[in-house]
Order: structure tokens, then sequence, then C-alpha cells
């Protein structure tokens, strides 16, 4: 109890879990145009790890690994990919044009573009939401609330 | 029509949770129930067949529910507090008021074709009760795997035929985000200095 956070049975299992959850987000974005699900949701999901992590581990740990302005340039960067896979469709037509090859039908690599926006969109929403847990909780450490409750 | 009654069941559910979050006098009960109301939402979209949004549902029920019994734990008082009657006046008018024009615009005031489609026909159906005749969804769905290349035709709409409300729906995201940021920022600085 040293560095904050949860007792030790908590923080095994978070090690134990969050590997499984990360990649069950990626793989929820990367299937999105062949399954249920996209980038918001695998977005989402990521961030859920994150926050099991910053949760079970205590904000002051963690600081260390997830820093709020990495999330935020994160964050920036999924939008920027997001508007540059929509501009780059000018290069075949317009805006939001997919520039890719279709693919064959119920492949990974198919869609056209839509792999690369939902890629885009997790890295958005996954660092996004991250980002906003870790700046509420570095809110709490800076307000002088107790931490490791 | 045994889905209906499930749906149904699930509907009455979600209005006793809302109600006990409104009326709840502890904040953490009122949180809770705020959830039941959200999870049961995602099981009506499995039930009528939207995985994409009960998946959607679930993982933000999950990670919101988680930040409000956070937030909720880490006040001092769980109590919640009671509104001025002034306040829960206006508040009451109010809901009044958009609860009118709502039902004044869903019976089809103004407009001759009538405003609002009737329930489960709505303007983008292509059935030939639609409000407006030349739909558009059987065409989506039609046309999602030929022009897209797209095995999900709910990706196909989002990313490829409505990608610009996509993009407008990211813009929202990240301008909140950005806005909790600042927020934030300028709050913890505060209580920092306020310390030191």
């Amino acid at each position: 109890m040293n560095q904050g956070g949860m007792t030790l049975i908590v923080k095994q299992t978070a090690r134990l879990v969050s590997g499984f959850i990360t990649v069950f987000g990626i793989h929820i974005a990367l299937t999105g145009h062949l399954t249920p699900g996209g980038g918001f949701a695998g977005g989402v999901i990521l961030a859920a790890a994150a926050v099991l992590i910053v949760l079970s581990f205590g904000g002051a740990y963690c600081s260390r690994l997830l820093t709020g302005p990495a999330c935020h340039i994160a964050d920036s960067a999924g939008a920027m990919m997001f508007l540059l896979v929509a501009i780059l469709g000018y290069l075949v037509g317009g805006f939001f044009v997919s520039f890719l090859p279709q693919g064959n039908l119920f492949h990974l690599v198919s869609g056209g573009t839509m792999p690369l926006s939902n890629l885009a969109i997790l890295v958005k929403v996954g660092a996004g939401l991250a980002g906003g847990f870790l700046a509420l909780s570095a809110f709490r450490l800076a307000s002088g609330a107790k931490e490791g409750d | 029509m045994t889905i209906e009654l499930f749906v149904v069941a699930f509907i009455v559910f979600m209005l006793i949770a809302a109600l006990i979050a409104v009326e709840a006098r502890d904040l953490l009960s009122s949180v809770i129930a705020v959830g039941a109301a959200g999870f049961g939402l995602s099981v009506i979209d499995l039930l009528v067949g939207a995985p994409d949004l009960a998946l959607t549902q679930v993982v933000v029920e999950v990670i919101s529910l988680v930040l409000l019994i956070r937030v909720v734990l880490t006040r001092n008082d769980t109590s919640a507090t009671e509104p001025q009657d002034a306040l829960r006046t206006g508040v009451a008018l109010l809901a009044g008021g958009i609860i009118l024009v709502i039902v004044f615009f869903a019976v089809g005031g103004l407009s001759q074709q009538g405003g609002v489609p009737p329930f489960g026909q709505p303007v983008l159906s292509n059935t030939p009760q639609a409000a407006v005749p030349p739909g558009v969804s059987a065409d989506y769905l039609a046309r999602s795997a030929d022009q897209t290349g797209a095995a999900n035709a709910v990706t196909a709409v989002l990313l490829d035929f409505r990608a610009y409300d996509t993009l407008g729906e990211a813009t929202i995201i990240f301008v909140s985000i950005l806005g909790t940021y600042a927020v934030l920022r300028r709050l913890g600085r505060r209580g920092r200095e306020a310390r030191a």
C-alpha cells in the first residue's frame, strides 16, 4: 500500500486482465467493418483498460506510465489521422471518398478506408477518455484529496 | 411477439430505475440506478437486433458508471442536495413545456404532411407507409457490400455513406475532452496554490 491503489489481489487481477482488455479493444476496432463494433467501442474498451490500471494502482504510480499530455497528443493525432483519411479522398474524387481498393468481402483488408478510419477513431477515443480520466485523477491529487482509499 | 413483451418489460424496468435515480436521497443509489437504466437499454438494443449499438452502450455505460461512482465516493457527503422551490418550479415548467412541444409535433402540428412519422415507420425506410416514400435504408442495405466492400452494414453507413456525421461526432468528443482539460487544469492549479 506504499504507492496508493488497492490491495495486492486487485493489482494482480488488473495486471492479468488489462492486457486482454487492451487486445480485445484493438480487435473490436480492427474488425469493425466485419463484425459488430468499431472504432468508438474499441476506443472506450481501451480507455477502460487504462481506467482499470489507474484505479487499481493509484494515480501517482500511473503518472510514470501514462501521462495526461501524452494522452492529449495521441488524442489530437487520432483526430488528425481521421481528418487526413477524409482529405486524402480528394486524390480520387472528393471528401471522404475511399481511395483504397475494396478488397474481398469478409476479409480483414477490405472496405477501402474503413479500417484506417476505425484505427484513427480507436486512438482518438481511447486516448481522449483515458486522458480525461487521468485529468480527473490528477485534479484530485492536486486539490489535496486523500489518495489511496 | 415475445420479443416485444421482453422489450416492454425492459422499458418498464428502465422507467423504474430512472424514477429511483431521480428520487433517491443517496447519490450512490442514484448513480447505480442510472447504471441499471443504461444496461437495460443495452439489453433492449440486443433484443431488437442492434449489436453494434448494444456493444457501444455497454462499454460507455461501464466507463461512465465507474467515473460517477468514483466521483460520488470522493465527495464527503453523498446525500443529494435539495433544490430550491423556485428552481424546482422552473425546472418542472420547462420540462412540461418541452413535453408539450414534443407532443405537438408528434401528432403532426404545423405541417401538411404530418410532421413526425408514426412509430415504427422511420423517414429513411422504404416501406409504402413511410412519410417520405423514396427512403434510403433499403438502398444502404442493398449497396453496402458492393459499393464499400464492408461486411458490416452499420460500419459501412457510419464510415462511408455518412462519414460526415462521424466526423462531426469525433469533433464533438474532441472538443468536450478539450473542455474537460481546460476546466480541470484551472481548478487544479487553484487548488495547488491554495494548498501551498
